[in-house]
């Protein structure tokens, strides 16, 4: 149960090794938080995640199997997770970026980054959902991207994936209105991550710990959207709004 | 079988809302029905909801709604043999028409019978008569396995063991589903209130030490937004029941009943208390307590129940709800209480509800009763007040360094490490429930959240 300052007492980070993930961990702790469940690929890079928070003082931390885009494998995993109680947080914070060009030329690599951005996501989604309604309380932290709001033709490809997990995680979050689950989706603009650090930076860009204290928050305050750096909302909203011959020329 | 809705469950404090099939039961027969196919979520009995935190919530699990059940009834001796879901509010009435109140009361009347002994609640009379569990003689317990016990205050060894675990046993031993309490005479529906103003810390808590025995009731109001010399300045009010003779030629007093108040405080997306208006609130509250009045005759709701005129109190603090700390400490250790207020006060806690009061001897053969021979501080304070986590965590310490602990009525945050030093026969509640419920079907949020 989170507590009535809003500290989860477990928290499970699936794609648990990104920077966004452990940046979201540390804003969460606290003296209650007892169990973390690292749910990645097993690999050298997940071997020291667990290491580090241990070092870092960190209890009950445990590393789970995971692979995206092996639904299949999905159920047992989530299985392991819940069985030794409940979990107040789940982040899903798996993704892959990928590059524009390689997909247009590779329309394989496009269909794999979609496997794991959104049918992964859909199938983690629907299924902590049904773990969490089982709970009576719980919160869902979908990391999306302002990416899928409106598909640029720079990274559409990616954007395209964030806006079905986006548009899922949406749903989801009206359907489990009454369960004691919340549903936030966070959606950042440009983040200064491994995943992104050889590309050149966005306008109004953002660190995982900013997007980690968006995600806090976002709990805090039980909100269903979270953007960060918040002022994207008003971005966003007004690019939405942008005639297409327009938008199609705008350096982002 | 009862009516059965899902609900989505807070404590007084609106925090930690959790979702649960809340299902109406009547009697013994109904409650052991739903016993025998609990669901792996578990059970529990809720009252009133009135416990702040998520004591009485069971998330994904069944939560029985025993409130159906109101009726009571009144022996000749005053003692009252009630069901659990009767409101106390609903017994002021009858209890005064016999010359007789409730043994002890909390702040609010809209508390139930089952509430006030799970909770093992306390009053202001705590340092002279005890706590609610006190009074209790007997009381009938549905536990796990459908089995209704009837145990009493002077059973056998066994029925001692689940009596004095059920009081304050937080829900966790069985749903209780009968009690018989005794009362304490009140000649007159009025009390008869000495107020005195203090400047600072010091001279309330020196007064209290001094004049506390001397009255029936006492508490003080402190100022939690005063800081500097003022810290801890307060309006200490003690009492008796008023007798015949000091009341007449005063006005009838109203009786107070367990009906829900008339006006409701309207739920509001914005709090309207914030440092500047709860300042100035305290202000006011303490410059119109008068510096010194003896003999004043006050109705028992205005004495008692000061906020229970407004229904719904508990949404003013805005939608990120509240939590009240409350902690009991030694004598020894009253410095822990001018630390909580300072720490509080430095992070600019608003407060308008800060009470401070010293209990009597606690009972020890109840494992998870709140009270310990002391003083005991109980502050509301909004949930996002920055620093909060951090000033309360180091404030546990302090709390536990002391020998002291924290009321689980009340709690909302604490770690399972702090409810074991606190309350150091844990292991002895946990025994208990192992030999009542092996498979562990009674349980609540908050017995997750602290592995008790």
């Amino acid at each position: 149960m989170t507590d009535a300052l809003s500290r989860p007492t477990s928290v499970l980070l699936v794609g648990g090794t990104s920077d966004i993930a452990i940046a979201t961990l540390h804003a969460l702790r606290s003296p209650v938080l007892r169990r973390v469940v690292i749910a990645a690929r097993p690999s050298e890079g997940r071997d020291e995640v667990i290491v580090d928070l241990e070092r870092a003082g960190y209890s009950g931390v445990e590393a789970v199997d995971f692979d995206a885009a092996d639904t299949a494998s999905h159920e047992a995993m989530l299985d392991t997770s819940f069985a030794s109680g409940d979990i107040d947080v789940v982040v899903v914070a798996f993704g892959v970026l990928g590059d524009q060009l390689d997909f247009e030329a590779h329309p394989d690599h496009a269909v794999e980054a979609a496997q794991v951005n959104y049918v992964g996501g859909v199938s983690i989604c629907l299924r902590t959902a049904q773990r969490m309604k089982l709970q009576g309380h719980g919160a869902l932290v979908v990391l999306s991207s302002v990416a899928g709001e409106r598909a640029r033709r720079s990274n559409f490809v990616y954007g395209s994936t964030k806006a079905g997990l986006d548009s899922l995680a949406s749903g989801l979050a009206d359907s489990l209105h009454g369960s004691g689950v919340q549903v936030l989706i966070v959606r950042p603009g440009f983040v200064h991550t491994s995943m992104t650090s050889h590309l050149e930076p966005a306008p109004l860009s953002v660190t995982a710990e900013d997007v980690a204290q968006g995600v806090v928050s976002g709990l805090k305050r039980g909100s269903t959207v979270v953007y960060v750096p918040a002022t994207l909302r008003v971005v966003m909203s007004g690019l939405r709004h942008v005639p297409r011959a327009v938008f199609r020329k705008l350096p982002i | 079988m009862g009516e059965v809705v899902t609900r989505t469950l807070t404590g007084w404090g609106l925090t930690m809302p959790s979702t649960a099939e809340v299902m109406s039961v009547f009697d013994a027969d109904e409650i052991a029905a739903a016993l025998a196919d609990p669901g792996i979520r578990g059970v529990l009995a809720r009252g009133a909801g009135r416990s702040y935190g998520d004591a009485a919530q069971n998330g994904g699990g069944l939560v029985f709604d025993l409130m159906g059940r109101t009726s009571f009834d009144i022996a000749d001796d005053g003692s009252v043999i009630a069901y659990a879901g009767v409101v106390l509010g609903d017994l002021i009435p009858q209890l005064l028409a016999r010359g007789r109140f409730l043994p002890v009361t909390p702040g609010t009347r809209y508390i139930t019978v089952g509430g006030a002994i799970a909770a093992d609640v306390h009053g202001k009379n705590h340092h002279r008569d005890g706590a609610f569990g006190d009074h209790v003689r007997w009381l009938e317990l549905i536990t796990a396995d459908g089995t209704l016990h009837h145990v009493a205050r002077d059973g056998s060894f066994d029925e001692q063991r689940i009596f004095y675990s059920t009081l304050g046993g937080m829900g966790l031993t069985g749903v209780i589903l009968r009690a018989c309490f005794d009362t304490i005479p009140s000649p007159t529906s009025a009390v008869c209130v000495d107020t005195e103003r203090f400047n600072d810390l010091d001279s309330l808590m020196a007064s209290m030490v001094a004049g506390d025995d001397n009255y029936r009731y006492s508490v003080a109001w402190i100022d939690g937004t005063a800081k500097g010399a003022k810290l801890g300045r307060g309006v200490l009010t003690r009492g008796d029941h008023a007798e015949p003779a000091q009341t007449s030629g005063q006005k009838a007093t109203v009786v107070p009943t367990g009906a829900a108040p008339r006006f409701a405080s309207p739920s509001i997306p914005l709090s309207p208390l914030n440092r500047l208006t709860i300042g100035l609130f305290n202000e006011a509250y303490f410059r119109r307590a008068p510096k010194n009045r003896a003999g004043e005759i006050q109705g028992l709701t205005s004495f008692f129940y000061p906020l229970d005129v407004l229904a719904g109190w508990n949404r003013v603090y805005g939608p990120g709800g509240f939590l009240q700390y409350q902690f009991a400490v030694p004598d020894a250790d009253s410095d822990v209480v001018r630390t909580a207020l300072e720490r509080l006060g430095a992070i600019g806690a608003p407060s308008f509800l800060s009470v401070l009061k010293r209990f009597g001897p606690g009972r020890l053969r109840s494992p998870l009763s709140f009270p310990i021979q002391g003083w005991t501080l109980a502050i509301d304070v909004p949930t996002r007040v920055d620093g909060l986590a951090e000033v309360l965590d180091d404030l546990d310490e302090l709390v536990l360094a002391a020998g002291g602990r924290l009321y689980l009525a009340k709690d909302s945050r604490m770690t399972p490490r702090t409810l074991e030093r606190g309350y150091p026969q844990l292991d002895e509640f946990r025994a208990v429930r192992a030999d009542l419920d092996p498979r562990g079907v009674f349980t609540s949020d908050l017995a997750r959240r602290l592995q008790l």
